[in-house]
Formats: C-alpha cells, structure tokens, sequence
C-alpha cells in the first residue's frame, strides 16, 4: 500500500549548518507517529520541508506516492497537508468563529466570492460549529482569539489546522506550554480524528508521545537515530544515552 | 462595519472579550448584510444637504469625492493591510484621462467615468507586483516613489497635462444627455452622491463577503493564510487594482465636476490628506473613511481659508496629537465610548 | 567626452556624497529604532535655514556654521527624540509614518511662516567658488569641498563605530536590542545619542546642500523620497550601505539628468525599482 506520506534522504542545511541529514521516513495512512529529539535537532526543519516553507537541498518527499518535493506552500495545501505552528499563530483581530469559518471558506473555494455575505453561508458556518464543538471552544466562539488563554488558543490553532481536512496532519509541538491536565484534551481531540487521516507531531513530552503515538522516530543533530514502536523506543539504549535523566519511562 | 449578531440568544451579551489595553473593543459577530439604524440615518444625511444648503453644493461634491477616494484607500489600509503613501497616482490618472477625453471632444460623462476608473486600474496592475511583495518599508517607500514618478511624469509631459497650470478646456456634456452642469453644482453633486453610493454599496457587500474576511485575515497574519493555503499575494493584487479603480473613478469625478485638472491631484500633499482623513475617522470600518474626509473636508475650508500656513501646521499638530493620544479616530473613539457605557450598565 | 563623462561623474559623488551624509542618521535610526522617520528630511532642512540665519544675521563665516549647526540640530533632535519619537518605538510603522508626517507639515509651515516660501540664496566664501584643473577635467572646487568634507566624516564616523565603545553599543543595538539590554548597555542612552548625532549630521548635509540641493520650505517632501531610497537601498542600519547606495543613486540621478533630461527624473525611481525587487532587504541591510 502505497504510504500517506514518504521522504527519501531529506536534507537542508544552510551554509556550513546541515540543519537536516539525509532523513528517510515512511508513514502508512492513518498512522500516529511521533518526531521526537532534543531541542536543535532540526524538527521544526523538517516540518517546514514537508509543508513546503522552505525548500530541500536534497532528496524527495513524496504525498501519497505524488512527488511534491518543490511543490509551492499553498499547493500542498490544498493536496491535503495542514499544519500548526509551535509558536501560536491566528488571527488576533478576528473572532474564533470567524477564523474557523474563514478557514473553512478557503478551503471550499469560497473566499473568492465576493457577493455574498460571510452570515449567509450556512453550510460553512454550521461546519464551523461542528468543529468547534467537537473542541469545546464553542464558549469562546466569538471571543478575540488575542483574548483567549493561552491553551484554547492552542486549540484554536489546531482547530484551523483541522478546518483545512487534512490527510496529512503535521502538529508542531501541540500542547507545548500547556499545564498536564489540558494537554491531555488536546490529545484526546487529536485520538479521535479519523483514522484515514495520518498524524505526524512533534512533542517534548513523553507522557503524551508514549500514550498517543503508534510509531516514534528520534531525530538527533539533524540525522535519524532510529525508529520503532514505542516500546522499541524506550528500550533502546542509544536513546536511552541521549535523554539520560531527562525523563522516565513508565 | 455595522454588523448584525446572527444568533445571539437574547439577552446574553454580545461577547466576553476583554479588551487588551490599547487595543479597541471587539466587533460584533459574523459579517451580515442588514442595515442598522445609524447607517440609515447616515446616507439620509446627504440627500438632505442638498436641500438644506443649496450653496454650498460644490463643496458638498467634493466631500462625496473625497469620501470615495478615502474609501479607496480603507479598503487596502484598513483591510488588507497595505500603507501606501502614493494613492494620489491613481487618483490623478482618473482625473487626467478624464479630463483629457473632456478636452479632446468626447464630452460624455459617464463613459469618461468609466474609463478614468479603467486606467487607473490598469495602471496601478505593474505598480501592486511590487506593493504586494514587500514588507512595510518597502512598500512605503516603492508607493511614495510611485507617487512621485507620477507627478514628475505628469509634469514633464506639460504638452499633454497643462503642467503646472493644469488642464483646461474640458467640455462635460450632460449626464444622461439631460443635465447639464451648472455653476451651483447641483447636477455635480448628485452625480458625485450617486456614483459614492453605489460604488459604496458594492465595497460594503466586498467587506462582508468571504473575500472580505480573507483580507482581514491576511492583515492579521499573512502566514496563517499561506498555511491555510491561500494565495495571498494574488488576493492582495485584487484588493489593490480594486482599490486603484475607485481612487481613478474619485479623480474623474473630480476632474467632471470642476472641470479641471491640477497637478496637485498627484502630489504627495493629495496622499498625505488622504492618509489623515482616513486615520482622522479610523480605519477599517468604511464608514471612518467617509466621516473622516466630512471632517477633514470641513475643516480645511473653514480654516485653510484664513491662512493656508496656519492650516498646514495646525494640520500637522493634530496628527502629531491624534497618533500620540487618540489612535482609532472618530470611530475608534465612539467604539471605546460605546463600550466603557455598555459595561457601565 | 571622457572630459564631460569624469565631470559627471565628480558631480554625482558629490552628489551621492551630500545625500549620504544627510541619510546616514537616517539609516542608522531606522536600524536601530525601527522607527520610520519621514521627518528627517525637516531636521536638514533646519540646519540649512540656521546656516542662513547665521551668516546673514550674526555675519557667522561659513564654515564656521557647520559645526554650530551640527551641535543646534542635535540637540533639538535631542529634545524631540526624548520628548516625542521614544513614545512611538514601539508602535506600528503607520503610525510613525502620521506622526513624522504631522512634524514634517509643522516644520514646512513653521519654515514658510518665518522664512517666506521662496529659496535662500547662500552667499559662498571666496575660496570654495569657482573650477579647479584636476588632472585634465574642471572639477568645481565646491564639490571638492563637500566630497572632502563627506569623507572626513565617513572616516570619523567609521572610527567612531569600529573603536568606540559608543560605537560598539550602537552596533550592538542594531543587531539585538534585547541582547544589548541584557549586557547592561543603556539602550536608551544609546537611542537619543544616535538620533543627536543623525539629524545633527542631516543638518550639516542640509546646510552644504544649499548651494546644490536648494533651500525652501518644501525641501522636506522634495527630497523625502531620495533619504527613504538611500535607506531602502542601502539597508536600514547599515553605514557601508548607505555609501555605495547614495553614491550609485547620486551618480545615476546626475547622470540621467545629464545625458538624457527628458527622462533624466525617472532613471532614479527606475533605478529604485530595480534594486528593490532584487534587494527586498537592501544591499546590506537586515532583514524585517
């Protein structure tokens, strides 16, 4: 079966700092799979590569057996990929329901009328709602998203990330600043996606990586150092070595 | 923008928001169409004027004309985002290529209309590859030397424009072959009002639209929408030749209604104003742009009249005051004013 | 024909030279503070009006102007930036855009109130008037006088931000002003005592200026577009930039106008375009 998502000996670097090193990486649709390594490693790089912000030195990444190596941003978008920034990133000024509406307004192709009123599209609107309440952000629907705390806005961010329907979801550090409790709703949302959608994310918290992700790959210094099941992972002693007394398994 | 709740439950409060500091309250719900009372009573306003003060009509015109130049201006400034100090080259194209078909022989006004707005428009479609690429400073910079290169080639090209001492000679034919122009302005100012109107009518539809809310979105952040996969550059090249086609469309107007065209419709000074009245009534709400330019409008004949070195440093000093102090304009300050009485109750 | 080109070339680094030094402080604000500044053309505008002032009223010589102006202007950049600039660091480029476009109308009222609206003549000592035969060509000894003059200051100017430890703090500040915080390095100190020393220098470039760049109230606006090309081009903090961007627009500019003045104004905004679709951030300068 061909994999939702394939990369083949991505690299980047910049000048002499070789931010990613020939990263070969396979994910089957529907797989929830975690990028994990110490800070530097280079994932936010990779992210980028795959959503196409910037592009590769070398090698391939291939959607769906689709070669989309230098593919614009915005095409991929609409082949399916979506993704959230790990630093918050929304519209400030507008309201959350009109960030999801707007959302998914563009994804229709409906932004580009201009003769309607954003009030009268009820499909998208009610698409809105729908989401909305599946995050249980409908209190702050018309709430600033500038407004909000900091973890519904981290919600918010994800909520636009889903609004696009993704197949390919890459989540940049989801529930990162966020105290353990509501961390585990934003996963709980993110378990509860359908299973033709494939998950990448990112995340420093090995709580959540271990309960949530089928499949890890540790990222160090740019390279892959290896790849497996979680309970691969945790026996692993070269992981082991790289994030000795920072955490501890279960 | 007078928007409408579309499903607030009566009786609880339109939103929570708490207003960071400096910032001004939060609008209310989705876009809709429906007109409020305010807005009714505002365009009763002009209609009115016309009978009110039957002398003051062409000052009357040039208040509407102002007001749709200003509105021009709103919709790339306070909606997409984009500064330009150099509206008045698109303004001044309009004005001239209506001027000059006047001065040519073709004296019918509506056509003349319609082709000033076109020329601006394609003109300005070289000028948004490169405001809509750049960051802010460049894109100050490439409008306010867009304005410039303008004027010099408006000057330069004296044999065509009149140069300094402007074009004359304008024949304006009779609007629908029954007006004609009078001295009192009354055919300009009814003219100027429709033309506002209408015009006003399709910009509050753009603003409300899906398209309109994706222009908010990019002023708000140009990345979020390049990750929701929005072609952002292509939309801001839309918004701008729009933008520039009314501003052409203000000029003609201009050039109709007074039968003359004067380099200063391309100057700096015509998109400097232009920028103050905008700020003067705040951005973004369209309703600012047209209270602005009253404003501004009416300020300058009152007080330019006395002393035209008074009026520019007093000019000055306002602006100087209203960005150190009152940011948001007329309209911004209402809102707050309108807020602070919302929660007091 | 190699005679009339050399010559033109002179002019225009004279040109480019009088352009530079009044951007510089421009440029130098703009990296610095991130503060867009339309008014700084009304600070040279200033120096040159206190030039006339004081040659005409005091019977001051000319040179000895330039540095009284230098210490005038800077101290009432000083004042202003104190007072009014440093409350607007940190809000957005439109509004600094209005408010210096607030101050540039006081000035240019302020200026036609006091000075009426027509130019100022300047009455050149002797000794900087008429040609002088350098190597073949007939250079005017004026232009000599602002080219050496430029020099000396870029050469101090560089000294001053390589040996320094101002210059060090400026550099610093430029680059990350948080980080230059961190370091215990008044910021603030670091802001006014930059803006002094760029509009002091704008106000020396607008008092040479005269005699090449005109005098009248309008110069502000006039000339608002050529300072913003200089910074644009030559990127904004960066006084190599500044160089090489105000001598290729001053050389150009003259040149144009020299060799085909139909056209002459539009090479410089043709010139402009150009560079600022390939250099988005300017030759040297940082990227927004």
């Amino acid at each position: 079966m061909t994999p939702a998502l394939r990369t083949k000996g991505l690299s980047k670097s910049w000048g002499g700092f070789v931010a990613n090193s020939q990263i070969s990486l396979s994910l089957e649709t529907g797989a929830r799979h975690a990028l994990i390594g110490p800070n530097g490693a280079g994932k936010s790089t990779f992210i980028n590569l795959l959503t196409g912000v910037i592009t590769p030195s070398a090698g391939e990444v291939y959607l769906n057996g689709v070669r989309i190596t230098h593919l614009p941003a915005h095409e991929r978008v609409k082949r399916g990929i979506a993704r959230t920034f790990q630093i918050t990133t929304l519209f400030p000024g507008l309201t959350v329901l009109e960030s999801v509406v707007l959302a998914i307004c563009e994804r229709r192709d409906v932004a580009k009328a201009w003769h309607c009123t954003v009030a009268s599209r009820k499909a998208e609107i009610d698409e809105a709602w729908a989401l909305l309440a599946s995050l249980h952000l409908e209190k702050d629907a018309h709430r600033l998203t500038r407004a909000l705390p900091y973890g519904r806005q981290r919600l918010v961010e994800i909520a636009l990330a889903l609004a696009v329907r993704p197949k390919l979801l890459l989540l940049d550090e989801p529930a990162a600043g966020i105290p353990a409790g509501e961390s585990t709703e934003i996963f709980d949302v993110i378990a509860r996606l359908p299973t033709d959608v494939t998950i990448l994310f990112i995340e420093h918290d090995m709580d959540l990586v271990f309960r949530f992700a089928q499949r890890i790959t540790v990222l160090v210094g740019g390279k892959l150092l290896c790849e497996g099941t979680p309970g691969e992972i945790a026996a692993d002693k070269r992981v082991r070595e790289v994030y000795l007394g920072e955490v501890q398994y279960a | 923008m007078m928007a409408r709740p579309i499903s607030a439950p009566a009786g609880q409060p339109a939103g929570k928001a708490v207003a960071a500091p400096s910032s001004l309250p939060e609008r209310s719900l989705l876009p809709a169409d429906r007109w409020s009372v305010r807005e009714v009573a505002f365009w009763i306003i002009p209609p009115l004027c016309y009978f009110a003060f039957p002398g003051y009509l062409m000052l009357g015109s040039q208040i509407l004309i102002a007001g749709l130049f200003a509105l021009s201006l709103d919709l790339i400034m306070g909606y997409a985002g984009i500064v330009s100090l150099g509206h008045a080259a698109f303004f001044g194209t309009g004005a001239y290529t209506a001027g000059l078909l006047a001065s040519h022989g073709w004296s019918e006004p509506l056509s003349g209309l319609l082709l000033g707005s076109a020329a601006a428009a394609v003109v300005s479609l070289p000028v948004s590859l490169l405001v809509v690429r750049g960051q802010d400073l460049g894109r100050l910079i490439v409008t306010l030397g867009i304005g410039m290169l303008f004027f010099e080639a408006a000057n330069k090209a004296a044999m065509i424009t009149g140069g300094v001492d402007g074009l004359s000679g304008m024949e304006v034919g009779r609007l629908f072959g029954l007006f004609a122009f009078d001295l009192v302005g009354r055919t300009a100012y009814l003219y100027s009002f429709s033309v506002l109107f209408l015009l006003f009518l399709a910009c509050r539809r753009l603003v409300h639209s899906p398209f309109g809310l994706s222009l908010r979105g990019i002023k708000e952040s140009g990345k979020r929408m390049a990750s929701l996969g929005v072609p952002v550059q292509r939309r801001l090249t839309t918004i701008f030749i729009i933008s520039a086609a009314l501003a052409g469309a203000a000029g003609a107007l201009l050039a109709q209604t007074t039968q003359f065209v004067g380099l200063d419709s391309l100057s700096f000074s015509r998109s400097a104003e232009l920028l103050i009245m905008l700020v003067l009534g705040g951005t973004g709400r369209l309703y600012g742009a047209l209270i602005g330019a009253t404003l501004f409008l009416l300020a300058q004949d009152v007080l330019a009249s006395l002393d035209p070195v008074y009026w520019q440093f007093w000019l000055g000093l306002m602006l100087v005051v209203v960005v150190l102090y009152a940011r948001g304009g007329v309209l911004g300050g209402f809102e707050l004013l309108a807020l602070r009485l919302r929660r007091g109750r | 024909m190699l005679g009339s080109c050399l010559g033109v070339l002179f002019d225009g680094v004279a040109y480019g030279s009088l352009l530079f030094l009044i951007s510089v402080g421009l440029s130098v604000t703009m990296g610095l503070m991130n503060f867009v500044n339309l008014a700084h053309g009304a600070f040279a505008m200033l120096g040159g009006y206190l030039c006339v002032a004081l040659m005409s009223r005091v019977g001051m010589p000319f040179l000895w102007t330039l540095p009284v102006v230098f210490l005038a202007v800077a101290v009432i950049g000083a004042a202003l930036e104190r007072t009014l600039y440093r409350r607007l660091y940190k809000a957005n480029h439109l509004d600094q855009v209005l408010f210096s476009i607030g101050l540039t109308f006081m000035a240019v009222a302020a200026a036609t109130y006091v000075w009426g609206p027509n130019q100022q003549p300047v009455r050149l000592p002797d000794f900087l008037r008429g040609q002088m035969h350098v190597g073949g060509v007939d250079l005017g000894v004026y232009r000599l006088f602002l080219v050496g003059l430029v020099i000396l200051i870029t050469l101090s100017l560089h000294l001053l931000m390589t040996k320094t430890r101002f210059g060090a703090h400026i550099r610093a500040s430029v680059d990350n002003q948080a980080a230059a915080a961190g370091l215990g390095i008044h910021v603030d100190k670091v802001f006014v005592l930059t803006f002094a020393l760029g509009t002091g220098l704008a106000g020396v470039g607008g008092a040479v200026g005269i005699d090449v760049l005109g005098l009248d109230p309008t110069f502000p606006i006039k000339y608002m577009v050529y300072f913003l090309l200089v910074v644009a081009i030559g990127g904004a903090g960066s006084i190599k930039g500044s160089v090489l961007a105000a001598l290729v627009l001053g050389i150009f500019d003259v040149a144009g106008k020299y060799y085909v003045p139909e056209i002459g104004a539009f090479i410089i905004y043709g010139l402009m375009l150009v560079l600022l679709v390939f250099f988005p951030s300017g030759l040297y300068g940082k990227k927004a």
